[in-house]
């Protein structure tokens, strides 16, 4: 087929999106914006699998996506639990006010 | 097609760029919204509509819905008006707003010209995905059974209020 992105370009595309969830998970220090962070490089990973999934026109990739969905939901709903109970006890959604434990 | 990947891609990086450096969450949560729709439509242009679709609906659907309702939950009181207020202005969604249509406008494009190939070469079927899902993998969706069950627990406990205190949450 003549109309084809090269898988490079896709995987790229990924990795940026990867970097770019990084790169705020370490510089956000708001916890709901590190969890929305975390949500991303998720789901980066999961266009590398689905990239993968359709140059070997296999359906593995798709799958595996549906699994990260599973753990991004999972993932998600306990971290905005802890949010709201972070909140609760700190009245503020600092991550470096939240040092009580001096780990 | 090829066309269609790269526009949709530069859109979701864009807009990924934009989440991460917003001050305020509720704009931070839209931008993050486009890119997820960014995203469905890279994953139609590489051949899977199946996983596009659960994109919009489970990404920027349910994940959103859940961002959104603690967003509103920490912020009550009539400050919370005047803030929303300064929030809505058409400076804060004209942007996405204007890329969204652009995506909507790439949809469109598709369904016009229902003919064209993926671009990723074969389109995966939901047909094929449904029969390695339930084949090979059906341990796999056990598991994530039992993570959506730990998940819906571990949210249930840590979001209950403790008994005898009373505050405004």
């Amino acid at each position: 087929m003549t109309m084809t992105i090269p898988i490079e370009h896709v995987m790229a595309f990924a990795a940026a999106l990867f970097a770019i969830g990084l790169i705020g998970l370490l510089v956000r220090r708001n916890v709901m914006l590190m969890l929305v962070s975390i949500e991303i490089m998720l789901n980066a990973a999961g266009v590398a699998f689905v990239a993968a999934g359709s140059r070997w026109h296999a359906p593995d990739g798709q799958v595996m996506f549906l699994l990260i969905l599973t753990v991004a939901a999972a993932e998600v709903s306990v971290g905005l639990a802890l949010v709201l109970q972070i909140y609760r006890r700190f009245k503020t959604l600092d991550a470096d006010a939240i040092d009580d434990m001096k780990g | 097609m090829q066309t269609a990947f790269y526009m949709a891609a530069a859109i979701a990086l864009a807009a990924t760029a934009m989440v991460v450096t917003r001050r305020n969450i509720v704009h931070a949560l839209l931008y993050l919204i486009l890119s997820l729709l960014a995203v469905a439509v890279v994953f139609f242009t590489l051949g899977a509509p199946f996983i596009a679709a659960l994109e919009v609906i489970v990404y920027a659907g349910a994940i959103m819905v859940l961002f959104v309702f603690v967003v509103m939950m920490l912020n009550l009181g009539p400050a919370a008006v005047a803030q929303e207020q300064a929030w809505l202005k058409p400076s804060a969604w004209i942007f996405p707003a204007l890329m969204a249509a652009l995506l909507l406008m790439e949809i469109i494009y598709f369904m016009w010209g229902s003919g064209l190939p993926p671009a990723g070469g074969i389109e995966v079927t939901p047909k094929q995905v449904a029969e390695t899902l339930y084949g090979p993998y059906i341990l796999a969706v056990e598991l994530a059974s039992l993570l959506l069950l730990a998940g819906l627990v571990g949210a249930y406990h840590l979001g209950r209020r403790e008994k005898g205190k009373t505050d405004e949450l």
